[in-house]
């Protein structure tokens, strides 16, 4: 479209803000939770970025506010050089045909009440693709297909499949409209682990073959260690580290994704008795009252007295390499 | 440690669930064997029958629509004959089980010190008063902080971490000789479970209380069990002392489980071992092993034994598969 080279998706300060209402019998408006509180990093095309983090650290709702399934509050979202978080309904849902979403539950995510094939080219309707039964049912088949289940599965429900085949139709659904970007979110967490083995496979074969790139938000480190070319670390609303896999798995910057890694326990006996943990103390702050500063340093293990005083930015090292921390340098 | 007797010895238990289409083989003959002081890591994909074989040796399955058969023997005596005011004895004082969801495993209308107590009160003679501070200790050795102040929180007032150690505390309020872990630690964030893991290890050292923990996370089994079963359609398919199970493992469905699990920095970018196919469904097992249908190295024709019985490979070491041998490994 407008540009071929430069990132698919730049994310630049990106911050959703959620209202919170007092509980009781009158329902005020009481504050604002910043669920996630401003994020940037940036997609190459065919590349897999991960997203990684805790529970209630913003990575869904980042996901959910680059196409705009949640209204950002601020910040800049642009898309093959495109401005998403300011365009009109129309052009929105022009641009949306390039960008697809998969989701963590296959349970929760497919209507039982519509046959796979309905399913399926609902978003064939809403952009008009693909017009006439005939050629519809063809892609279904074509689609099908491609995630590896049978073309002719069409006429039955969500019901009849199991959980592993039903991520299968979630991602023909996303494949539809022949997306270039999708954005996973957990793809795998509701998943047994053979199962997951055979969801992350066709993920990686798809983008083989369809040129994909994908933002893979996942808490489980392995699958997004494997899956991806470069990690972004979030804490509380806010990225702490991004880097190539390797670099990342192999000498993380940041003392909370240091301590996230070691606590990931691994399939070998003989490392995990050998392992020295960082264990973290207590909890993750609220979002609602974030601490002053770093919003790690409650319970970082290498704090001193700047990090509750000034609040580092997500600086890039040298060798490309971004953290967000006072004990790097480069970081005001 | 296996010279002593077994403080918990789970024999030929099996579960049937009646259902509308059929009687559901849940749990075939399983049995096994846990320690004073020892970790069983019960492993295995859901529908397994690892969650329903845990409820089955509490006894707190409903009968009907489960079928019981099999000994559960807790020192010698067996639990799946003793009268309801037998169980409830023993049921929360020598024997504790973990649950698997912290959210809905706690009463909300009910404070956390309240239910801690009850079971306090129900078993060891203290006053009120004393079952009150036992729990303020059992919440104290758990990591709450403030444990006499939050004991009049309600469970909506703790995160889900703080849940998890409360229903915890609730376990070992009466110094458990075996505990059950059901998920323990499934619903938690990794730096969240990595304290309770290395809490639940840190008790266990000082209590010498045995611990039976069922996942099917293979990463947290092998940094706490000593010894391991590996459950699939409701069958032991193969049972080994840690290290033997990862480093040899014999039975062609721990060996494709394991090598489906990404290792994280270690992994170089590679195409993930995935089992193909599915479980078999419950109520219609095929006669002989039930992963043949999936087994890549599967001999023909399908063995008749239903289950396969466990015959040994090594010290300690046991599997079910007529075929297991060093060429059942994968790369």
């Amino acid at each position: 479209m407008a540009e071929s080279t430069g990132p698919l998706l730049a994310v630049e300060d990106l911050r959703v803000r959620f209202p919170v209402r007092s509980t009781g019998l009158v329902r005020r408006h009481s504050g604002e939770v910043s669920a996630v509180d401003g994020v940037s990093f940036a997609i190459g095309r065919g590349e897999t970025l991960g997203l990684v983090g805790e529970s209630g650290c913003g990575k869904t709702t980042t996901g959910l506010a680059l196409l705009r399934l949640v209204e950002p509050s601020a910040g800049r979202v642009a898309f093959d050089g495109t401005e998403v978080t300011t365009l009109g309904a129309r052009a929105l849902r022009a641009l949306r045909r390039r960008m697809a979403m998969i989701f963590q539950d296959p349970y929760a995510s497919l209507n039982p009440r519509m046959s796979i094939a309905s399913i399926i080219t609902e978003p064939l309707e809403i952009h008009g693709l693909h017009r006439g039964r005939q050629h519809r049912r063809r892609r279904v088949g074509e689609l099908l297909e491609l995630v590896g289940l049978s073309p002719d599965y069409g006429n039955r429900y969500p019901h009849e499949f199991s959980g592993g085949q039903r991520q299968r139709i979630g991602i023909a659904r996303a494949l539809a409209t022949e997306p270039d970007f999708i954005v996973a979110d957990e793809p795998i967490a509701a998943l047994d682990v053979s199962i997951q083995a055979q969801i992350m496979n066709l993920l990686e074969d798809l983008q083989d073959t369809l040129g994909l790139t994908y933002l893979f938000i996942a808490h489980d480190l392995a699958a997004v260690g494997h899956i991806s070319d470069r990690v972004a670390v979030m804490y509380l609303g806010r990225v702490v580290e991004v880097a190539d896999r390797a670099a990342l798995f192999e000498a993380p910057r940041h003392p909370y994704t240091r301590a996230l890694l070691s606590a990931v326990p691994v399939a070998r006996p003989q490392v995990e008795r050998r392992r020295d943990r960082i264990i973290l103390g207590g909890e993750v702050p609220s979002a609602a009252d974030p601490p002053s500063g770093c919003r790690f340093r409650t319970r970082c293990p290498v704090v001193f007295d700047r990090c509750s005083v000034v609040d580092p930015v997500l600086a890039r090292q040298q060798d490309g390499h971004q953290v967000a921390c006072h004990h790097w340098p480069g970081i005001a | 440690m296996s010279a002593s007797e077994p403080v918990l010895s789970v024999r030929n238990l099996t579960v049937e669930i009646g259902t509308r289409r059929g009687t559901a083989r849940v749990v075939n003959d399983i049995s096994y064997d846990v320690h004073r002081g020892e970790t069983v890591a019960i492993v295995g994909e859901s529908g397994s029958g690892k969650t329903v074989s845990a409820l089955a040796l509490m006894r707190l399955l409903p009968e009907p629509p489960a079928r019981v058969g099999g000994r559960v023997l807790l020192d010698g005596v067996d639990l799946l004959r003793g009268s309801e005011r037998e169980l409830c004895r023993i049921r929360g004082h020598r024997i504790a089980m973990v649950f698997q969801d912290p959210m809905t495993s706690l009463n909300p209308v009910l404070t956390i010190g309240q239910q801690l107590v009850e079971p306090i009160r129900l078993h060891l003679p203290l006053t009120a008063g004393a079952a009150r501070d036992r729990a303020v200790e059992m919440l104290h050795l758990v990591g709450i902080p403030a444990p006499r102040h939050r004991l009049d929180d309600y469970p909506h007032q703790f995160s889900g971490g703080m849940r998890q150690r409360v229903m915890i505390a609730m376990a070992l309020a009466c110094d458990p000789e075996v505990l059950i872990a059901d998920e323990a630690t499934t619903a938690l964030d990794v730096t969240t479970q990595a304290q309770i893991v290395e809490l639940v290890a840190g008790l266990q050292d000082r209590m010498g209380m045995a611990v039976v923990w069922i996942t099917h996370d293979l990463g947290v089994v092998a940094g706490i069990a000593d010894r391991v079963a590996v459950m699939y359609a409701g069958q032991v398919l193969e049972e080994a002392p840690v290290d033997a199970l990862y480093e040899d493992p014999r039975h062609p469905y721990t060996t494709g489980l394991l090598a489906s699990v990404p290792t994280p920095g270690i992994d170089r970018p590679h195409r993930l071992f995935a089992i193909p196919g599915l479980p078999p469904d419950p109520v219609a097992l095929p006669p002989g092993c039930p992963f043949w249908d999936r087994c890549a190295v599967r001999g023909e024709p399908r063995a008749e034994f239903t289950p396969q019985p466990l015959r040994p490979v090594g010290s300690d070491h046991q599997v079910a598969c007529s075929c297991a041998g060093p060429a059942a490994r994968h790369g």
